[in-house]
């Protein structure tokens, strides 16, 4: 009894070694950070470097193709929510979404439907493409994550790893290895268009615009509607929500629905703007958007579509901003590079992710 | 209240825990109208007893009878479902949802309009409705433990299950909780209530059990329980 209490008595860690080399690398960062910025901005002042006009460009790239991670980071952390692991097969079900997508668009390019009725046409490979995802994502959640409900969380996490080639490689297998294209978007999306004041290329605008139009549907899915609900309570406490009557497997199959049905959104936005997927395509973007889940605060659904953005901000802005300040030549190549850093430095300044709660010591993996 | 028909039955069961063998062969029954408590020490199976009525632990060997009919192996919502709700150990609530959430989601098998019965927490638990905004898990202890009993009523049930309602409280708020345990039971719904707290337990209750190590090894009624020497000894804290 005494050695239990003289244990719980707050005692004062003396900082190791560890502390110190953390410190260190934390003071490193922000010194690296505004010394960047620095020479960029004294670079900016003698007349080199982007224009004004060049930065406002980088930005609204940056927040477009962040808007797009937001939509994928929302599968990451909802599934996170209710079972506790990540699902490494989310930047897959995008991909899916991606690749049907294309099919239908090239159809309706070739029945010329694509160019006399682009509206319309977008719309269908939009739906196409969150059918695809959220089937894709319903599926993989049936028969290889249901069976491990059980399992420690760790299982249906490597499991995930496995779906995530499987699903790539079925796809290089049906439909080939190459980059397939999608037909060009009309002129009138490609051109600026003025709005509030800024001239924005059409397609970021309608890529924002939809992106922003999806987070606030699924906000008003999760917080106004019964199975929403359900999905939080599943999410906090699985017996419990047993207990209430929901059906907890029906709650974790809509959970991965709405989460495909996501990734099926920015699948179509990926096209509109890269035009290119291939069975790849889902691999980095999937990473990026585990990166913005976990910079947002894992679980949390607002800190997920706020870490996307934010996340393609840095690497729309970063290289830029920081690393052409160094006099680092061809910076532009290395927004990934921007992206990973911002992921370490946020978990060395706050481990639980930007909006984050501290997560419990359960069995998360 | 009159005690009525039989709601709740245990026929001989037995469960397990993987190879843990919990309750062996444990009998009860629960008449309609009556406040019954399961008294008993640490992990000698009264959670595991609630938790098999509700189906979230099945029977390896013997029959849990609601209503005359057998639901070994039935899922918690057609149990709920049934008219059985609960209070479980240490409230559970959901602590990111607010205080109206939780006990809406209560309500959720009901398709009926439940107005009524949202009031009628609201005027057993009056400081509740200043705090139907706030996150539940901004609470204090005595406010969670309203919460978790509004959100069984929510329900409806017919009998209400409660694990260890007293357990963390304040001595005023124990008393407080047994006083509402015998409004709800005086209002129509049958109560099995689990308790460590026997003395004051076995003060309101019709009939009583005593569990140990996953076997009944006294049971009779309040009066009787209190009165009995053994019961004394072991449960009630008197010496010799
Ligand atoms: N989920 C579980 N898995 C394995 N053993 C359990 C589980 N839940 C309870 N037990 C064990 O079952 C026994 C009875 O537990 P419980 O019914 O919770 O007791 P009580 O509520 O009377 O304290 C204890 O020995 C406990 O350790
Ligand atoms: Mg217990």
């Amino acid at each position: 009894m005494t050695s239990a209490a003289a244990t719980r008595l707050p005692r004062r860690r003396r900082p190791g070694w560890v502390d110190s080399f953390l410190l260190a690398v934390r003071i490193a960062a922000i010194v690296l950070l505004i010394w960047g910025i620095a020479g960029t901005v004294v670079k900016g002042i003698n007349g080199e470097g982007p224009t004004g006009e060049a930065w406002r460009d980088l930005v609204v790239a940056g927040i477009a193709q962040g808007a797009m991670y937001g939509l994928i980071a929302l599968g990451y952390s909802m599934v996170y929510g209710v079972l506790g692991f990540i699902n490494f097969a989310h930047g897959e079900v995008f991909m899916s979404g991606g690749m049907v997508g294309f099919f239908v668009a090239n159809y309706l390019w070739d029945i010329r439907f694509w160019d006399t009725n682009f509206v319309l046409s977008i719309l269908l490979v939009l739906a196409s493409s969150i059918l695809a995802s959220t089937l894709v994502a319903v599926i993989v959640e049936r028969v290889a994550y249901r069976p491990l409900r059980d399992a420690p969380r760790l299982i249906p996490l490597i499991t995930s790893i496995g779906i995530s080639f499987f699903l790539q490689y079925t796809f290089a297998g049906l439909f080939g290895v190459a980059v397939k294209n999608y037909p060009p978007p009309p002129d009138y999306l490609r051109a600026r268009i003025g709005f509030l004041d800024l001239e924005i290329e059409g397609t970021k605008l309608a890529v924002i615009v939809v992106a922003v139009v999806t987070m606030v549907a699924l906000y008003l899915f999760v917080e106004k509607t019964r199975t929403g609900r359900s999905i939080r309570a599943v999410a906090e406490d699985k017996e419990i929500a047993a207990l209430m009557g929901i059906n907890v497997d029906r709650t974790i199959v809509a959970t991965f629905a709405v989460g495909g049905a996501m990734a099926g959104v920015a699948g179509t936005l990926w096209a509109l703007l890269f035009r290119g997927v291939s069975f790849i395509t889902g691999f980095l973007p999937g990473i990026k958007a585990f990166t913005a889940a976990v910079l947002g605060g894992i679980g949390n659904l607002g800190g997920a579509m706020a870490g996307g953005v934010l996340l393609g901000l840095f690497e729309g802005v970063g290289p830029q901003l920081v690393l052409a300040g160094f006099g680092i030549p061809g910076v532009s190549q290395l927004k990934d590079v921007v992206a990973f850093t911002a992921l370490v430095l946020v978990l060395i300044f706050k481990p639980s992710g930007l909006f984050g709660e501290r997560l419990a010591a359960e069995d998360r993996a | 209240m009159e005690a009525g028909r039989t709601v709740l039955e245990f026929r001989d069961v037995h469960t397990h825990y993987g190879p843990v063998h919990i309750l062996k062969g444990v009998d009860l029954t629960i008449h309609e109208g009556q406040i019954v408590c399961l008294l008993g020490g640490n992990a000698s199976g009264k959670t595991t007893t609630l938790r098999t009525i509700l189906g979230m632990v099945t029977p390896t060997a013997g029959e849990v009878v609601i209503d005359g009919e057998v639901t070994n192996g039935w899922r918690t919502a057609a149990v709920v479902a049934r008219g059985v709700s609960m209070v479980p150990e240490n409230r559970r609530l959901f602590k990111r949802m607010t205080v109206k959430e939780n006990l809406e989601i209560g309500a959720y098998l009901r398709a009926d309009d439940f107005t009524a019965d949202y009031e009628r927490v609201l005027e057993m638990f009056p400081v509740l409705k200043d705090r139907l905004a706030q996150r539940a898990g901004t609470l204090s202890g005595g406010e969670q433990q309203m919460v978790a009993v509004g959100r069984a009523l929510m329900a409806r049930p017919r009998v209400l299950l409660m694990d260890e309602p007293s357990m963390g409280l304040a001595p005023v708020l124990v008393a407080q909780n047994f006083d509402i345990i015998r409004q709800i039971n005086e209002a129509g719904t049958t109560v099995f209530v689990v308790e460590q707290n026997a003395n004051m337990a076995l003060s309101i209750a019709d009939y009583g059990y005593v569990l140990q190590t996953g076997r009944i090894v006294l049971s009779g009624t309040g009066r009787e329980l209190l009165a009995n020497p053994e019961m004394r000894q072991a449960y009630l804290g008197e010496v010799g």
